[in-house]
């Protein structure tokens, strides 16, 4: 390949044909236009006429130079000309293509498959052997080398991961690196702490060569809640120029839709790698939030999944001595308020007002006695989901709450009295803890010497108590007791919450008790001592590309492993959910920073940001082709061929050739007309096709219109044509529609929007017009071309008109119908099969809808028709009685665009008594 | 409609171009008022012409005894004198006339015959005897004559690029009509209308033209050519030659009408691509004013 600049040729030789271009020159323009032989009378009177220049015998030159450019256009055109030509992969032996392919790729994957794929299009050209590696899915055993045209089709198999590689697995796959071959590596711009052990062993088997992408990679970090703020930072890899980046809070609607619900702009200073802000929003809104991300970038780092530790309960205190005037430190809940109030939401007040705000957690510090009302609140928000913790104490201990049997809000029966330990006046040691079994929530926690317990209630010894102490003393008796009520469950610790009883409230164990209870949020940070023991199933998983996915059946993980084992294929990012509380894993842990990695100078690094390859043949080809094209008509107007005789179909068939080229622009939509429509009342009818069925539509309309102008307060406008393919139906209240048998069938569209149009209000007149010779029903072809229009509609089961139909009396009192047939067989919308006629009443109490059909075959818009100047265009009947069935048409008419219009206003019973009266009854 | 196929047998190819011909130049003809073709003087005719008191020297039997009978005087009863006149007709035939612009309707030759038909319809219906200066062809009356005068007018197409009147058939002090586009020779013209002009016969020359022969509307390298293919003259630039092509046909439009002047005719050009009834209007009328 020959390059000029940023241009090369595929073909350079055959650009010495350019060579010819000015003996081109010269024969062009030794040769003048060839003559037109003309047959012409008046040649005689021409004979001896000279010609005064001779100038054009010679080519002119502008049409030489057109020639010319079209000429060189071709020769350069097919050297193959290509802007920015990419440099080929040269040199030889195997080719490793390693790719990192961790969430740092995930954002321009698709570009790092296309810069692959040129890599093994090269590789196959040169014949080189190559192999394609991930370090996130590393190969067993030798280097899979082999033909680079046999990668193709995997690669679009091939996905970045959601976790970086695991610098243990890397550092021994490295050390099985043998043989020489050079080595592509497209890395993710990440300073792995495998990468430099790797890149020395890589230079140990041959030459390497990088490609990192030249933006930097942006991660964001956990959300952290302190101080009653969201603290949201985000780290980047570089310290490049200030940027921007908006940082947006997911999260469920309470209709459940996912919305954004919070977003922040963080700021990267110049020079810096980290950025943050504080997010102050209302704790019902951050509870709803469950990830961040940062927008516009596709990557599982840039997404950070919330799980409980943002969630902060709401947690409702309430003592039983609320009278106390004790000391503050001997107050049942100051424990609980110290242990609570960073984490939690303290909610106090009476305990009715307290359930209505519905918190999360209840906790009764030394409560007895509940009124049976409050009883059965705190009954019912139990059960569906709250969790009521109880506090013993003196009062409990008195009482006689839970004691004969167990009360409803109790885990266990009570013995009467409690007992007293290590007191002066008892005997015994006071007791301290026993480890806790497997099946409490506080399995693994560890419990710490110093917790002694000197007083406490004691539970009665049930067939139940097993299963439901979670916590007990050296010598087993229970010390916290838990009972499952539903969704909710009800937790009791057998002492007090101040330190009197014990010293448990003053250890730590009791913060992590309460955390375990999910009582109070847990800290962003997580040791795999707090998770010890416990197995977590994860829920929802990240992909590299930062989207969550349900996890499906992938195995659980042990706590200590979600807490600190590094992320991989067996614990990928993602949400891990447990007994009562869930975890998030992200990509970036809380303080993780981003590294760039420096490439040693050995290592030659190309950027992604190359230009494209752009042939450009095709283009000077077309270029060639339209020059040439400009030649001929250039040539025909030279020669007198375009403006002589018989030029003009030429020139016309050349413009309608370019007209033919441009495409016809798409047509407006008549927003006016469907304006017109909407603003006023306009009958409307359905084009069938027919000329002049339509035009008996729109006379019939326009002469319905008058009628009603002039009688009524209904005053419609001209009538309008309806196409139903084109136009919208909405518009217009009222649709005539006669039948033809050889009308197009409407598309599924059309039907879709007459169903629409049916089911939100809108009434089709259906008008077979063939009353005359046929029943309605019978078989005439109009009655079964109507059949099969009318199949995919919407259409309610109908009746024939019954005699109390509000049809009769919306306006004129009609017992017929009659158009220009005078056939009683007009189908309505049936009535409801439980209708009845009350005694003493003309009409049963019929009130349903508009009905969406009226079917007859009575031709009323013949009967309705007047021309523009308001005569009747077609005759009905004979004579007087004729034009007495034509009135009862226009009565009809009026009836039934008032029904359309009013509804069944009519079908009320407030005019019963005017209609009585008129019907003389 | 011209041209009569001579490759179809004999009653086909004579009988087909006739009727068109003859039909489209009598409904031609029929848009032309046939006005009195009288001497307006008594004299021998089929007319009546007046009626007047006879006088010595009538014959009984010129007596009108109808109109005697209803007064005291006798009354002759006389007729307008009709004299019948020959009309010769020339038509150029040449090819030059066989040319058709694509803006014309017709060739000239096609609109030459119907319009010379047109004239013979309207003369032979006036009583005039109708032939060609021709001699396969002398001047008779008759609704055979017009059939004879369709058949040769049908056939009437020379191989010539520029036709010559003849005169060899004009009989003297009768009415001539020359039709041709007058492209070729002046002098023969000239010629032609002198030797008329001295056997005492006038008449009507009718120049037809082309619009393109009017227009010239060439440019760009041509080489022309007579439809025959005997003349042929190349340009390099046909634009250039409009104006003096222009000039030249005005100085033989010109050069034409004095020469009728002088001898005496009536000149008129008419293009083709006009309606042929102006032409006939005017051909009418220029043999109504030489009569």
């Amino acid at each position: 390949m020959l390059t000029i600049g940023s241009l090369g040729f595929t073909a350079p030789w055959l650009l010495l044909g350019l060579l010819v271009l000015p003996i081109l020159w010269i024969l062009l323009r030794a040769v003048p236009p060839a003559p037109i032989r003309r047959r012409f009378p008046g040649v005689a009177l021409l004979l001896g006429l000279t010609d005064d220049e001779t100038q054009t015998d010679r080519t002119p030159w502008w049409l030489l130079l057109l020639r010319t450019l079209a000429i060189a256009a071709v020769i350069i055109g097919f050297a193959g000309p290509v802007l920015n030509p990419k440099a080929t992969e040269d040199g030889d032996g195997p080719l490793l293509i390693l790719l990192d392919a961790t969430w740092a790729d995930a954002p321009d994957w698709s570009r790092r498959m296309d810069r692959v794929e040129g890599l093994l299009a090269d590789a196959s050209a040169a014949g080189r052997e190559t192999a394609v590696v991930r370090l996130t899915d590393l190969p067993a055993g030798e280097l899979p080398f082999r033909a680079a045209a046999t990668w193709v089709p995997q690669l679009p198999g091939f996905r970045p991961e959601a976790w970086s590689p695991d610098a243990e697995a890397v550092g021994r796959w490295a050390e099985t690196l043998d043989g020489t071959f050079s080595t592509f590596w497209l890395s993710d711009g990440l300073d792995h702490p495998w990468r430099e052990g790797l890149l020395s062993r890589l230079e140990a088997r041959g030459d390497v060569r990088a490609f990192e992408a030249p933006r930097p990679v942006y991660g964001l970090l956990p959300t952290v809640f302190a101080e009653g703020l969201l603290a949201v930072s985000a780290v980047r890899n570089r310290a490049a120029d200030a940027a921007e980046v908006s940082v947006i809070g997911h999260g469920l609607d309470p209709a459940g839709t996912p919305r954004e619900l919070v977003s922040a702009t963080l700021t990267f200073a110049a020079g810096e790698t980290e950025a943050s802000a504080d997010l102050n929003i209302l704790p019902e809104l951050r509870n709803r939030i469950t990830r961040f991300e940062i927008s516009g970038i596709r990557s599982a780092g840039a997404v950070s999944l919330t799980d409980d530790a943002l969630q902060r309960r709401e947690v409702a205190l309430i003592a039983g001595r609320s009278d106390s005037e004790g000391l503050e430190l001997l107050s049942p809940t100051h424990y609980l308020r110290q242990a609570l109030v960073t984490k939690s939401d303290l909610i106090e007040g009476a305990l009715s007002d307290v359930v209505l705000a519905n918190p999360d957690v209840i906790v009764l510090a030394d409560v007895a006695q509940l009124s049976a009302a409050e009883t059965s609140e705190v009954e019912d928000w139990v059960r569906a989901g709250g969790l009521l913790v109880r506090f013993a104490g003196p009062r409990l201990a008195a009482s006689d709450v839970s004691r004969s049997e167990e009360d409803i809000l109790m885990p266990v029966r009570l013995r009467a009295g409690g007992r007293n330990v290590g007191g002066a006046m008892s005997w015994g040691e006071p007791k301290t803890l026993r480890a806790f079994p497997s099946q409490s929530p506080f399995f693994g926690l560890p419990v710490p010497d110093e917790v002694v317990v000197t007083a406490q209630v004691m539970a009665q010894p049930d067939p139940t108590l097993a299963d439901r102490v979670i916590a007990s003393l050296a010598d087993g008796t229970p010390l916290v007791t838990r009972k499952r009520l539903d969704a909710g469950q009800i937790v009791l610790f057998h002492v007090t919450a101040n330190a009197e009883w014990s010293t448990l409230p003053l250890s730590g164990l009791f913060v992590s008790m309460l955390e375990r209870l999910s009582i109070s949020s847990r800290p962003v940070a997580l040791t795999a001592e707090d998770l010890a023991g416990t197995t977590w199933t994860p829920d929802q998983v990240l992909t590299a590309f930062g989207e969550v996915s349900d996890a499906g059946t992938l195995p659980s993980v042990a706590g200590e492993d979600l807490a600190e084992a590094p992320l991989g294929a067996q614990l990928p990012p993602g949400l891990y959910v447990g007994e009562d509380r869930r975890i998030a894993r992200n990509v970036l842990g809380p303080d993780n920073t981003l590294q760039a990695f420096s490439w040693p100078g050995s290592v030659p690094v190309e950027g992604l940001a190359v230009e494209r390859e752009t042939p450009l043949k095709g283009v000077l080809l077309a270029a060639a082709l339209i020059m040439l094209m400009a030649d001929i008509i250039a040539s025909l107007w030279l020669s007198g061929r375009l403006t002589g005789p018989r030029a003009a179909g030429t020139t016309a068939s050349l413009f309608l050739g370019l007209m033919l080229a441009v495409p016809a622009d798409a047509q407006e939509e008549d927003i006016a007309a469907q304006i017109a429509a909407a603003s006023e009342v306009a009958l409307a009818y359905v084009v069938t096709g027919d000329p002049r069925l339509d035009e008996r539509s729109e006379a019939g309309l326009r002469g319905l219109s008058d009628v009603l102008y002039r009688r009524t307060s209904i005053e419609p406008v001209a009538p309008i044509a309806v196409n139903l393919e084109t136009d919208a139906l909405s518009l217009h209240p009222f649709l005539y529609w006669p039948i033809t048998p050889d009308q197009p069938r409407p598309s599924g569209e059309a039907y879709q929007k007459l169903n629409t149009y049916l089911r939100t209000g809108g009434l089709i007149l259906f008008d077979t017009r063939d009353a005359d010779t046929a029943r309605f029903g019978a078989t005439s072809p109009n009655a079964r071309k109507l059949q099969s229009l009318a199949l995919p509609l919407d259409i309610p089961p109908l009746e024939i008109i019954p005699e109390d139909h509000v049809l009769t009396r919306t306006f004129y009192l009609l017992q017929d119908f009659p158009g220009r047939h005078a056939s009683r067989d007009i189908w309505v919308e049936a009535a409801p099969a439980d209708a009845e006629q009350t005694e003493g009443m003309p009409f049963r109490n019929l009130n349903d809808n508009v009905t969406p059909v009226v079917i007859g075959g009575n031709d009323w818009a013949s009967a309705w028709a007047t021309d523009t100047r308001g005569n009747r265009m077609f005759p009905v009947g004979r004579g007087f009685a004729g034009e007495r069935q034509r009135e009862i048409a226009f009565r009809f008419g009026v009836n039934l665009i008032m029904h359309v219009l009013t509804g069944n206003y009519k079908s009320d019973q407030v005019h019963v008594p005017a209609l009585l009266d008129r019907l003389g009854q | 409609m011209t041209q009569p196929t001579r490759l179809r047998a004999g009653a086909e190819s004579l009988a087909a171009p006739l009727p068109p011909l003859l039909a489209s130049a009598e409904h031609l003809a029929s848009t032309v008022m046939l006005g009195q073709h009288g001497r307006r003087r008594s004299g021998l005719g089929d007319e009546f012409w007046q009626y007047r008191p006879s006088h010595a020297g009538d014959e009984a039997r010129s007596i009108d005894w109808r109109r005697s009978g209803r007064s005291d005087a006798l009354f002759v009863r006389e007729k307008e004198w009709q004299a019948a006149q020959s009309v010769l007709l020339w038509l150029d035939g040449a090819q030059s006339m066989n040319f058709a612009s694509a803006g014309a309707m017709q060739t000239k030759i096609d609109r030459a015959k119907l319009l010379a038909l047109a004239a013979s319809v309207l003369l032979i219906r006036g009583g005039e005897r109708v032939g060609l200066t021709s001699l396969t062809m002398p001047p008779r009356s008759g609704e055979m004559q017009l059939l004879r005068l369709t058949q040769t007018l049908a056939d009437a197409e020379g191989a010539e690029d520029y036709g010559i009147p003849e005169v060899k058939g004009m009989v003297s002090h009768s009415r001539a009509v020359f039709i041709s586009d007058f492209m070729g020779d002046i002098s023969a013209v000239s010629e032609a209308l002198t030797s008329a002009a001295d056997k005492g016969v006038k008449g009507a020359l009718l120049q037809i033209l082309d619009p393109e022969e009017e227009a010239f509307p060439f440019d760009g390298r041509t080489i022309f050519e007579s439809i025959g293919g005997t003349l042929q003259h190349e340009t390099l630039k046909a634009g250039d030659l409009r104006d003096r092509y222009l000039e030249r046909l005005a100085a033989r439009k010109a050069e034409l009408a004095n020469l009728a002047r002088m001898t005496g005719w009536q000149y008129h050009c008419h293009h083709t691509d006009a309606p042929a009834s102006s032409a006939l209007l005017w051909l009418y009328g220029a043999l109504e004013r030489t009569t």
